[in-house]
């Protein structure tokens, strides 16, 4: 087991190695909400949450359960049967609490089941053998990166829209070519902290 | 022995799941009763809040046309509501203009009813009934479309207008759904309901009309339509039709000459060979009873072999030609998009407007 700092971990997730700009997880619905400042924040808010409290729960039933089981495989079927429950219950709760956040996030919210970033959190915790702390750390991590992510690029996407791209490239290829530069960018805090 | 553990864990773990995430709906997804009032408490009626407007609304026996059944993917359950039920959702919008917006339509399908709600229906939409009847005679007009009579049990009685149609509901491989047909017998006619089904490889309904016995039971509701013929005897009407798009201007013929005998009515109807015609020899007798009654069929693709020594090319090359401009008429269209496209065009150069011109696209 690693002997990192909780702390570290969590700054290291967001920077050093950002899930989404270092392992390019999650992809899909940071290219389809991530154009709007509003909607990206309010989505990364609910990948973090989700994030947080799925590493936990998976931590917990893979450390408890199917570590001394040598049930070891059944981690990814399980893991997402977490996640999926964990959203619907999310979606719930976010219905009930929050009409205003559930119409803005309405069909984006399933979505957050099929989020490759949430999975990969949970499978990197197991990969990375980290403590409890740490993988709680890591997760937080991992989602506060996402969101921060996907918020800086629909804040690029919102400027966009008032500067004249090359036609062949509007759309989908800029944002590509962007989400590169700022994989880019970020590569430069590589070195800072080292959790792998 | 590893892989009954694996099982029982699994099973274990998603059950757990489904029982917390059961619960957690019992508590969180309870709205309590909703009231839900229509047209400013012309009826009103309570409900346990949680499901959608449309499954409300049909549980109170208010049938609102829906062809998806419920998916949001037909945009017909468009109704307007007063207040209570949020905002218009992202799955509604594609469906909706601006204008609709403004005057608060919605689709009854993705509204959720959490709270009091008062709604806005037509009063037509009221009397659609929920109708069983058995199926009282099935007969092959061509190789793929089939005439399919009902007569009504429970309620016994029908009045609708021509043009009218009537929703079916068919078994599917995922439940029940609904599926729009015109009905084609006349107003004259209470006691039974006629329809024309063409065979569509793979469509869950005409399959289902088309192995239908004589005897069987079927459920349908409406009417539902908004084609509404002109009370004015001077008036003349156009009807034209392509394929299945017979089944209204049979009824709306039919139903003209019940009730006007000198009405001029232009009947229109367009196939691609001589294996497509039906009705011809019952509208040739109807002729032959009314003088002011025009029959033309075209046929725009004959195979070899097939002789017609009536009109040829699409349907309105035939309307173009006979029909003068400057008399004041009414038009009824029903076939696919681009016959219908192309007889406005013409209808317009004839000097009709939008409002004298009702269609029907089949998509």
């Amino acid at each position: 087991m690693s002997e990192i700092h909780p702390l570290v971990i969590l700054l290291a997730a967001v920077l050093t190695n950002n899930i989404l700009l270092s392992n390019f997880l999650g992809l899909c619905s940071f290219l389809a909400c991530g154009k709007q400042l509003d909607t990206a924040f309010g989505l990364g808010a609910a990948v973090t949450f989700v994030t947080v409290c799925t590493t936990i729960i998976n931590y917990l039933i893979y450390h408890q359960l199917l570590l001394p089981m040598g049930l070891e495989h059944l981690q990814f079927i399980i893991f997402i049967a977490v996640i999926a429950g964990f959203v619907q219950l999310v979606e719930m709760v976010v219905e009930r609490f929050s009409p205003s956040l559930y119409y803005h996030l309405g069909i984006f919210l399933p979505l957050i089941t099929v989020n490759c970033a949430i999975l990969g959190a949970s499978l990197f915790m197991i990969i990375r053998e980290y403590s409890f702390w740490q993988s709680a750390a890591w997760g937080l991590g991992a989602g506060l990166g996402w969101a921060l992510a996907i918020c800086l690029i629909a804040g690029i996407q919102q400027r966009l829209r008032f500067s004249s791209v090359p036609k062949p490239l509007a759309g989908l290829a800029i944002t590509m070519i962007i989400t590169g530069l700022m994989a880019l960018a970020f590569m430069g805090f590589t070195g800072m902290a080292k959790i792998q | 022995m590893i892989y009954l553990h694996s099982l029982g864990v699994f099973t274990a773990v998603v059950t757990l799941l489904t029982i917390f995430l059961l619960l957690a709906e019992k508590y969180l997804a309870d709205y309590g009763i909703c009231e839900v009032s229509i047209n400013s408490g012309e009826r009103i009626f309570e409900i346990d809040g949680g499901g959608t407007l449309l499954s409300a609304l049909s549980e109170n026996e208010i049938f609102i046309p829906s062809a998806c059944g419920g998916k949001g993917t037909c945009g017909y359950c468009k109704l307007a509501i007063l207040s209570g039920g949020g905002q218009v959702l992202p799955t509604e919008r594609p469906y909706l203009s601006r204008r609709e917006i403004r005057s608060n339509l919605r689709l009854a399908c993705q509204v959720k009813v959490k709270e009091e709600l008062e709604l806005h229906i037509p009063e037509e939409l009221l009397n659609v009934k929920l109708y069983k009847s058995e199926v009282s005679s099935s007969r092959d007009l061509t190789y793929d479309i089939k005439e399919v009579c009902f007569s009504l049990l429970e309620p016994n009685q029908i009045t609708f207008r021509s043009g009218q149609y009537a929703q079916v509901l068919a078994p599917g491989p995922d439940g029940e759904v609904f599926r729009a047909y015109s009905i084609s017998s006349p107003i004259n006619v209470s006691d039974s309901v006629e329809l024309n089904v063409r065979l569509i490889p793979g469509g869950i309904a005409s399959t289902y009309l088309h192995k239908l016995k004589v005897g069987d039971p079927v459920t349908f509701t409406g009417p539902f339509g908004e084609w509404r013929l002109s009370e004015d005897p001077e008036s003349e009407l156009i009807c034209v039709g392509g394929g299945v798009g017979m089944a209204p201007m049979k009824s709306i013929v039919y139903s003209l000459y019940h009730r006007w005998p000198q009405r001029v009515c232009w009947f229109f109807f367009g196939c691609r060979g001589t294996d497509d015609i039906f009705y011809l020899d019952e509208f040739r007798e109807l002729q032959a009873k009314h003088p002011n009654f025009h029959l033309y069929y075209a046929l725009s693709d004959m195979k070899r072999g097939q002789e017609w020594d009536g009109e040829k090319g699409f349907i309105h090359l035939a309307v173009d030609k006979y029909l003068e401009p400057g008399t004041k008429r009414q038009a009824f269209l029903c076939g696919p998009p681009l016959m219908i496209e192309a007889v406005t065009a013409i209808l317009h150069e004839k000097g009709l407007s939008n409002a004298e011109i009702f269609y029907d696209k089949f998509d």
